[in-house]
């Protein structure tokens, strides 16, 4: 059955918690449809797939990653973060309520099988290596492979 | 209750919201046999239009829905 769906792809470029967020929402719905789903993080999307240690072999490649160092713990809204103020209120704010953590939807990704893609050039851009991402990152690719896998189906851009 | 919508598993999703509802559906259909009822109760107002949804699109059967204060219940159908 699952050969006839269409894939679900989506490109995560943003590395702001309302938007992680209603990636991995609208990944793990689709793996739970039976589609075969993908996420495609580059640029400040890669910080959502970081393990959170410090990056960077060149001094401006030190200075990213002081400055805006990935890892999902990390991860503050687009909007009143107020220097990390409010990722604090809104993580509260989210459990009060129920609503599952972002690392946990996260895993819940993992564990649906859906492809976490890491984008090549963005890696090569802030000095991030394959080490300092998660182990369950499926592959680190290039636009074409994301292309080949959008053109199977719906894609969206986050 | 009439006898075919009898559950064979009884999930208990009462205080978990978007995604989680649909999320824990898929992964317990997958544990019933084809044509078994799983009988479900949840508090996210967003099931009544988001079960639906899924099992239209993941080609399962809802058979009802009923709302009793803020407590939801349905019964979906794995067929295929």
């Amino acid at each position: 059955m699952s050969d006839e769906l269409e894939k679900c792809s989506l490109v995560v470029c943003s590395g702001d918690m309302d938007k992680v967020m209603a990636g991995f929402i609208i990944a793990t719905t689709a793996a739970s449809m039976g589609r075969d789903t993908s996420m495609f993080f580059t640029f400040w999307g890669l910080k959502a797939i970081q393990k959170g240690n410090p990056t960077g072999s060149t001094f401006f490649e030190k200075m990213l990653s002081v400055m805006n160092r990935g890892g999902i713990d990390r991860i503050g809204p687009s909007r009143l973060n107020f220097g990390g103020i409010g990722r604090w209120l809104f993580k509260k704010m989210m459990k009060d309520k129920g609503v599952t953590s972002l690392p946990e939807l996260r895993q819940v990704a993992i564990d649906l099988g859906v492809h976490l893609l890491a984008c090549q050039m963005s890696m090569d851009v802030m000095g991030i290596k394959r080490e300092d991402l998660i182990d369950e990152v499926s592959d680190i690719v290039g636009a074409a492979t994301y292309c080949n896998l959008a053109l199977q189906g719906k894609t969206m851009f986050i | 209750m009439d006898e075919n919508v009898k559950p064979t598993m009884v999930l208990d999703l009462k205080g978990l919201l978007c995604p989680m509802p649909v999320v824990k559906i898929a992964g317990a259909i997958k544990k019933v046999d084809v044509g078994a009822i799983i009988e479900a109760t949840a508090t996210d107002p967003g099931v009544m239009a988001d079960i639906p949804a899924w099992t239209k699109s993941t080609g399962n059967e809802m058979i009802k829905m009923e709302k009793e204060g803020k407590v939801i219940t349905f019964w979906v159908k794995r067929l295929k």
